[in-house]
């Protein structure tokens, strides 16, 4: 049955990813500028860790880095897939439609003004700060390709619109607080580094509960790749799937600027990468896959980030880029054809 | 034309008015049609045939008016409702990536599957009912955007019949398909609504099958709907002309033939033609763009439509009448002003009444 073999893939697959997840997690955790042995790092995660350096730099840097960017590289791809799914446009995606930097801007003039004030900012107000940002940016796309209704358009105007945000956060840092700067702009050109627990426990509520909705939304998902008209003769509600799948990808991006600043790329790579690897477009199989996809992804471009040219860890976008963006161009060869 | 019994009708609309943003393009459409009946909608290219059935499937809000659906005012049924009983095939080309002919046809089943879609045995045996009927089985492996537009077509048909609903709605869904399959398609619409109570709407292009198919027609001109009836109320002579606005060329409402402008002039050949003999002849004379005339043919002659649309000149006399002299007289006078006779007819097998054509004939050649 073609079914069966259908599942079999699917399973070798959702294996595989498993796996790399472990394999790069554990990666993650040992190298960097302080290589720590496999065993060690067993031993400190059991408690019995010998060495009070290691423990911390274990624990409290690498450890939360590593899930963080497994929550946020997931949380990425998802969104990239969402927006994909939305504009039926396979190069969409939170970074190239300008979304990730309205989040940027937003959160910079907040992250200005309360360390200017209190010297500190909540990870929840980063949050509120960037999907601000995002459903600024998602509302100028959304006028945008209502006034043109070309694919290729959507996205000249969504770079146009990121470059905006990007120049205005640009002067901001520029004119912020010297003490300020340093923090800013490591974050305002994308980096994993610097999370906490605390971090951690937030984006993980916010990433799962918005995991948990969207994977409810694979049915009218489903649906929806028919095309808007078919969707509704099957009964879509499509107003508010709409508003749904705007509110998700602009929530999901949005976290993922909060902690770590624009990514590039992840968001139309992987769900192109994951939909070759499973050979299907499902809504159903490509939601859990495209996170587990998008945590791969960026636990590798964070180790290649991190030990490249260790000492200098490398901006994220740097390598995701490096990745990224040669995918994109096979999309657009191939579509052309 | 038929009187609106609305109480009896399945489907009908009542003062519906279409158009975009509230601009009415269409008013006062009054259709409707009984359970297991076929409504087609005609009418030339931009008339708003789409447009129509954009709004009577609630995808587009009417201007005014109200589409029923068995006499409860459509917008009052909810669209998982709705999506039970009404399926559709539209022209929107779709796009969808990475999915087998059978996933597309499976979508059909979306409103009877549970929260996350997944079909059922009794869902998986439907889907392939439905393609083994539209006869797309072994297209089911095949990757749908990789298939023909006819082959597409069929794989609409196939999802649409598996969401099993009481009415389905085509716009033009015979463009795509070659004869046999445009055969296949709407001998297989018409299946279902004999033997299934099926309602049909549907578009068409083809004047000639619409004619075959429909139990309703409806024709759109202009701002409204011109004519509602059966296909013999519709397919009055001379009417179609008249729908399309037709200036160059004729279409024959008995046969559905169409037939090319007529070459005028003085005729330069008589064509001695009967019997479903001379068409081609005078198609072929045509082409050459040369004049001609034809004669002499009864009525009721499968040749008669032809030569009336193609001859400069006919002489034809009533069905089953003998031929008169005065006929006689005027088709030798047309003979004289000829250059050539061309005839087409079996002369030694002919009838009581083709002596006179015998004699046309001797005297042409003598001339």
């Amino acid at each position: 049955m073609q079914s069966d073999k259908n599942y079999k893939r699917y399973i070798t697959a959702y294996a595989l990813l498993i796996v790399l997840i472990g394999f790069f997690l554990s990666l993650n955790i040992c190298i960097g500028s302080v290589n720590i042995s496999f065993t060690e790092v067993l031993d400190i995660l059991r408690g019995h860790g010998a060495d009070s350096i290691h423990n911390d730099i274990v624990m409290q840097i690498r450890f939360p880095r590593s899930v963080a960017t497994i929550l946020l590289g997931g949380a990425l791809a998802l969104s990239g897939y969402l927006l994909q799914t939305f504009f039926h446009n396979p190069i969409a995606g939170p970074f190239v439609l300008g979304i990730s930097s309205g989040a940027k801007l937003v959160v910079a003039i907040t992250m200005v003004y309360c360390l200017s004030i209190r010297g500190s900012a909540s990870s929840l107000l980063m949050i509120l700060s960037a999907f601000v940002g995002a459903m600024i940016s998602m509302a100028f796309v959304l006028a945008l390709s209502r006034a043109i209704n070309q694919m290729h358009m959507l996205i000249v105007g969504g770079v146009m619109i990121g470059y905006i945000c990007t120049a205005i956060t640009d002067f901001i840092v520029t004119f912020a607080d010297d003490s300020n700067i340093v923090n800013l702009h490591n974050w305002s050109k994308g980096s994993f580094s610097g999370i906490t627990w605390q971090n951690v426990a937030v984006m993980s509520v916010v990433v799962c509960i918005s995991f948990v909705v969207v994977f409810f939304l694979s049915k009218p998902m489903s649906a929806y790749q028919m095309g808007e008209s078919y969707a509704k003769n099957m009964g879509v509600n499509i107003e508010l799937f709409r508003v749904l799948l705007v509110l998700l990808s602009s929530i999901l991006s949005a976290c993922v600027t909060a902690f770590a600043g624009p990514i590039s790329f992840v968001g139309i790579a992987v769900p192109h990468l994951i939909k070759s690897l499973f050979g299907t477009a499902r809504p159903i199989v490509m939601i859990p896959s495209c996170f587990l996809g998008g945590a791969v992804f960026c636990l590798l471009s964070d180790l290649i980030a991190r030990i490249a040219f260790a000492p200098t860890e490398l901006s994220i976008s740097t390598v995701t880029a490096v990745f990224g963006a040669p995918v994109v161009i096979y999309i657009m060869v191939r579509r052309k054809k | 034309m038929e009187q609106m019994q609305k109480e009896n009708y399945f489907f009908h609309t009542e003062k519906l008015t279409v158009g975009y943003n509230g601009v009415p393009l269409i008013q006062d459409i009054e259709i409707g049609l009984k359970k297991g009946e076929i409504l087609t909608l005609i009418g030339p290219n931009g008339a708003g045939k789409t447009t129509i059935i954009r709004s009577m499937i609630q995808q587009l809000k009417p201007v005014a008016g109200v589409v029923y659906l068995e006499q409860k005012p459509m917008k009052d049924i909810s669209g998982h409702e709705l999506s039970k009983r009404l399926s559709v095939v539209l022209t929107e080309r779709i796009r969808p990536e990475m999915m087998t002919c059978r996933e597309v046809v499976a979508t059909g089943r979306y409103p009877y599957t549970g929260r996350f879609g997944i079909l059922g045995e009794e869902d998986n045996k439907i889907v392939d009912e439905a393609m083994e009927l539209v006869d797309i089985t072994f297209l089911k492996d095949r990757d749908f955007l990789k298939t023909s537009d006819g082959q597409k077509q069929r794989v609409m048909l196939a999802r649409a019949i598996c969401q099993e609903p009481d009415i389905i709605v085509l716009d033009e869904p015979t463009s795509f398909l070659d004869i046999r399959y445009k055969l296949e398609f709407l001998s297989i619409i018409q299946n279902m609504s004999r033997k299934k109570g099926l309602s049909v709407i549907m578009s068409l292009h083809e004047l000639d099958l619409a004619g075959r198919i429909s139990d309703k027609i409806a024709c759109i001109k202009g701002d409204r709907v011109d004519r509602f009836g059966t296909p013999e109320e519709i397919f009055s002579e001379g009417y179609i002309q008249k729908l399309y606005d037709m200036d160059v060329g004729t279409y024959n409402e008995k046969s559905g033939d169409l037939e090319l402008g007529k070459v005028e002039g003085n005729p330069r050949i008589f064509v001695i033609a009967g019997d479903g003999s001379g068409t081609e002849t005078f198609r072929r004379l045509q082409r050459e763009q040369i004049p001609f005339a034809a004669g002499i043919l009864w009525e009721n002659d499968i040749d008669y439509s032809a030569a009336l649309a193609l001859a400069a000149d006919v002489i034809s006399v009533k069905a089953f009448c003998p031929i008169s002299e005065s006929d006689m007289v005027r088709a030798k006078e047309l003979i004289n002003q000829c250059d050539q006779v061309i005839c087409t007819l079996d002369l030694e097998n002919l009838g009581a009444y083709g002596d006179k054509l015998k004699e046309l004939y001797e005297y042409s050649l003598k001339k």
